[in-house]
């Protein structure tokens, strides 16, 4: 077990260092200037001047990037071009939103997508089946923004139920901030707990018809008994790998949700930031998601090792 | 018995008076929502508008304003002489100014704040208005003396730009975090990305606004402007982003909508300097091939108004020009026969994001493609713009509303990305310039306009309008747009 971490610890790092120096190439290669951005159509070649070397643009790129990298190491994100504040402490206020929002998003679609999956495996080609995959159909093939959008002309415009978007942020306790997430949350689910119980469903499917399962049942356990004992928990390894690589894109993939509902997220501030060419904070942000997805993978990795054993040794 | 017959009445009455009181107290606070959040709070270190709409005449104020009409009124200058060679202002301050940390404002804060956009290290975005400023004397604590190096006619006008608001040395420092200025409101709180909160100033030196609290929230996506609006989550969107719902609002009671003029001349912006453009007859042949009235119906749904020339429409100085560049494709199409292009020409059309341009240019690349101009579109960001097109001028057309107000003097920047280059227009903006009298300036401005028309600099299309959706109890909205700004002072609550 300890060979296996280490191994994909190493990994771990080799991908992150590369990753470091694609999205600083790719970043900085993008046409246009942060300064001139700044200040605008009328600004003068001496002001431009000015302004890039009080943002250290004016240093060459390797520089630029030892610099970045080297904070970075230190726990030091720079400082943003455009609203002057220090990039972590910007991230901090973010990820406020964006991570409540990733994980009431997963639980939701987990606690759909799991029952959904296991009712249809359990009653294979039955109408019960058919509904569910003719529901996982629909929630795969329509775009979440919809789903959004929906969402908003029912609960927030006819209802009134809720606000149309906004956060409503956790100084105020628990609730307001919970329920100005509920729509976005559940917009955000509805697709990915589509996904995820289709492949819950193949995942058991094919477990049934594994021996052990027959050697289950010849030891005199009923057919629900063996489903869940030795069925759903070996079915779980393609699942878990799905809600490793969904919960990596609920935590950067949520820009559109978070545009709709004008939530101070994340994916909101990449889109800012690259719009304004606020290179830092691109860069910080992308790098910061590039590390939670490979620290997901390395934990879903991990997690299917304490699944079945039986990788702990293949590696 | 009786008692019970009477009581839910009693109730109701209770209850119903209840109401009444609650609607009475008019309400005094107000969200307002705008498309794109300010970088930081400081107008004077940027160029972007959201700044101004936040701060201009709620936080910071000049020493003189526009008012919602356009005029330039006195804003910390209660008054100013002129000599009479036009080039020395002396301004007498109003007493008892504070800023916002309650320190006095002061002639020494004038002098601060001009000399900081005039330094050599200045980070001011419009420095240029500042230029011909030679010093800034303190008389006394209540006197200001500018002196110009020669007499220049907009100065009052150039200081009540948002570039120009007085600050106050001891608060520089954390002024784009937390601005402290002398308006009628005080910066309280900003969640980044999501909304900025101004409150009353209870020591605001001038009239006491009936607002005690406004929120301005930040909804960059069209869909989520119209659903915030219809579910009331805001009271007003300030330039509401989706001319299309715009007659759902009108039919709705619980709506107003407010439809006024911008300083934004939206113009085909044409590369003077490249071939073909370089030729007047081209150029005169696109100005032509333009259906006006197609490009404001078809990409602002009929919201702006005409335009001939570089000037907006609701300037007093204002000369209408649109006849000399009639929708007349047949013409268009001589003219570039007699130019040497009668099968015409292949060129590139840079669009920026704004609706305006993306669907204005689709729809002009088609009128264009009517006389034989195969115009390819290039949609752009605003970064890539300024650096391709504005800075790098490698372009053919392309699509921008320029609404900074007044404007036309950058036709005598020869090095200005249209590259237009007459030195008839440059000798008749110095004449400009060192004019004060009012009639005469209106004269030269309507030369200067006929000037660029005749010369066919750019193709020019449309003032933009300002689309403004708010609450049906919302009073004191500005309808026009003279400058980037949300003045809090006038807006109140209907009773």
């Amino acid at each position: 077990m300890l060979r296996y971490m280490l191994k994909r610890l190493m990994s771990l790092v080799l991908s992150l260092a590369v990753a470091s120096v694609v999205i600083f190439a790719v970043i900085e290669v993008a046409p246009g200037d942060p300064a001139s951005f700044m200040l605008g159509v009328n600004a003068q070649p001496d002001t431009l001047a000015a302004l890039r070397a009080e943002l250290g643009l004016d240093t060459s790129k390797a520089q630029r990037y030892v610099n970045w990298i080297g904070g970075m190491l230190r726990g030091d994100f720079g400082t943003s071009y455009t609203y002057r504040t220090p990039v972590s402490q910007m991230i901090a206020d973010r990820l406020w939103v964006s991570l409540p929002l990733a994980l009431y998003a997963l639980i939701l679609s987990t606690l759909i997508a799991f029952p959904a999956g296991i009712y249809a495996a359990a009653r294979r080609g039955k109408p019960g089946d058919l509904a569910v995959m003719g529901a996982t159909q629909l929630g795969i093939a329509v775009p979440n923004f919809w789903f959004a959008m929906m969402l908003v002309l029912i609960f927030a415009i006819n209802l009134r139920w809720f606000n149309a978007g906004g956060f409503a942020g956790w100084e105020d306790g628990f609730g307001p901030g919970l329920k100005s997430l509920t729509l976005p949350a559940i917009a955000l689910a509805l697709p990915q707990a589509a996904i995820l119980a289709r492949v819950m469903r193949s995942s058991l499917l094919d477990i049934l018809g594994e021996d052990f399962m027959r050697t289950a049942r010849a030891k005199g356990l009923n057919p629900r008994q063996a489903l869940w004992r030795h069925g759903v928990r070996n079915a779980l390894i393609p699942v878990l790998t799905i809600i490793g690589l969904q919960f990596s894109f609920l935590l950067a993939g949520s820009i559109i949700i978070e545009q709709v509902f004008y939530l101070p997220g994340l994916g909101r501030l990449v889109f800012q930031a690259i719009s304004a060419r606020d290179l830092i904070v691109v860069e910080s942000v992308v790098m910061l998601l590039v590390f939670a997805v490979i620290t997901v993978n390395f934990l879903v990795d991990l997690a299917y090792a304490a699944v079945d054993p039986r990788l702990r040794g293949r590696t | 018995m009786t008692q019970h017959l009477f009581r839910p009445f009693v109730t109701a009455v209770v209850f119903g008076a209840s109401m009444l009181a609650s609607q009475a107290a008019a309400k005094s606070d107000i969200t307002i929502a705008m498309q794109l959040e300010p970088p930081h709070l400081d107008p004077t270190s940027a160029a972007a508008q959201a700044i101004d709409s936040v701060v201009y005449a709620n936080i910071f104020e000049g020493l003189t304003r526009f008012m919602g009409d356009g005029s330039v009124v006195p804003g910390l200058a209660e008054s100013w002489e002129i000599s009479d060679d036009g080039t020395v202002y002396t301004f007498k301050l109003r007493d008892g100014v504070t800023f916002h940390d309650g320190t006095s404002m002061d002639a020494e804060d004038v002098k601060f704040s001009l000399d900081r956009a005039l330094a050599e290290d200045s980070a001011n975005a419009q420095k240029a208005l500042f230029a011909g400023i030679e010093s800034v004397e303190v008389v006394d604590p209540l006197t200001v003396k500018v002196t110009l190096s020669a007499p220049n006619g907009n100065f009052l006008f150039n200081l009540a730009w948002g570039d120009a608001v007085i600050v106050a040395p001891e608060s520089i420092e954390n002024i784009k975090t937390n601005p402290v200025g002398t308006g009628a409101f005080t910066f309280a709180d900003w969640v980044q990305g999501d909304s900025i909160t101004l409150n009353r100033n209870p020591d605001y030196w001038g009239e006491q606004p009936a607002l005690e609290t406004a929120t301005f929230k930040f909804i960059s996506d069209p869909t989520a402007a119209f659903a915030a609006m219809m579910a009331e989550d805001v009271d007003v969107f300030d330039i509401y982003p989706a001319p299309e719902n715009l007659p759902q609002f009108e039919a709705d009671p619980r709506f107003q909508v407010l439809i006024g003029s911008t300083e934004g001349e939206t113009i085909l912006s044409t590369n003077n300097k490249q071939a073909p453009f370089d030729d007047i007859l081209v150029r005169q042949a696109l100005a032509h091939a333009i259906d006006r009235q197609a490009i404001i119906d078809g990409a602002m749904f009929g919201y702006g108004t005409p335009i001939g020339t570089h000037f907006a429409p609701h300037n007093p100085a204002y000369v209408d020009l649109t006849g000399g560049s009639a929708h007349d494709p047949e013409k268009a199409k001589a003219l570039l026969a007699e130019a040497g292009y009668p099968d015409g020409f292949e060129t590139t059309l840079h669009l920026p994001p704004p609706s305006y341009a993306r669907r204005g240019g689709e729809i002009i690349a088609a009128q264009l493609a009517d006389i034989g101009i195969k115009a390819e579109i290039i949609n752009v960001e605003w970064a890539q713009w300024l650096e391709s097109v504005f800075k790098g001028k490698d372009f053919g057309l392309t699509i921008v509303s320029h609404t900074e107000p007044m404007d036309i003097g950058i036709y005598a920047r020869p090095d200005y990305y249209f590259q237009y280059e007459s030195t008839d227009f440059q000798a008749l903006m110095e004449t400009l310039n060192a004019t004060t009298d009012p009639e005469e300036r209106a004269r030269l401005l309507g030369e200067a306009q006929r000037l660029i028309a005749n010369d066919y600099v750019n193709g020019y299309l449309f003032q933009l309008a300002k689309l403004g959706v708010a609450r049906a109890g919302v009073q004191g909205l500005w309808e026009n747009a003279p400058t980037a700004a949300i003045d809090l002072s006038a807006i109140s609550w209907s009773e």
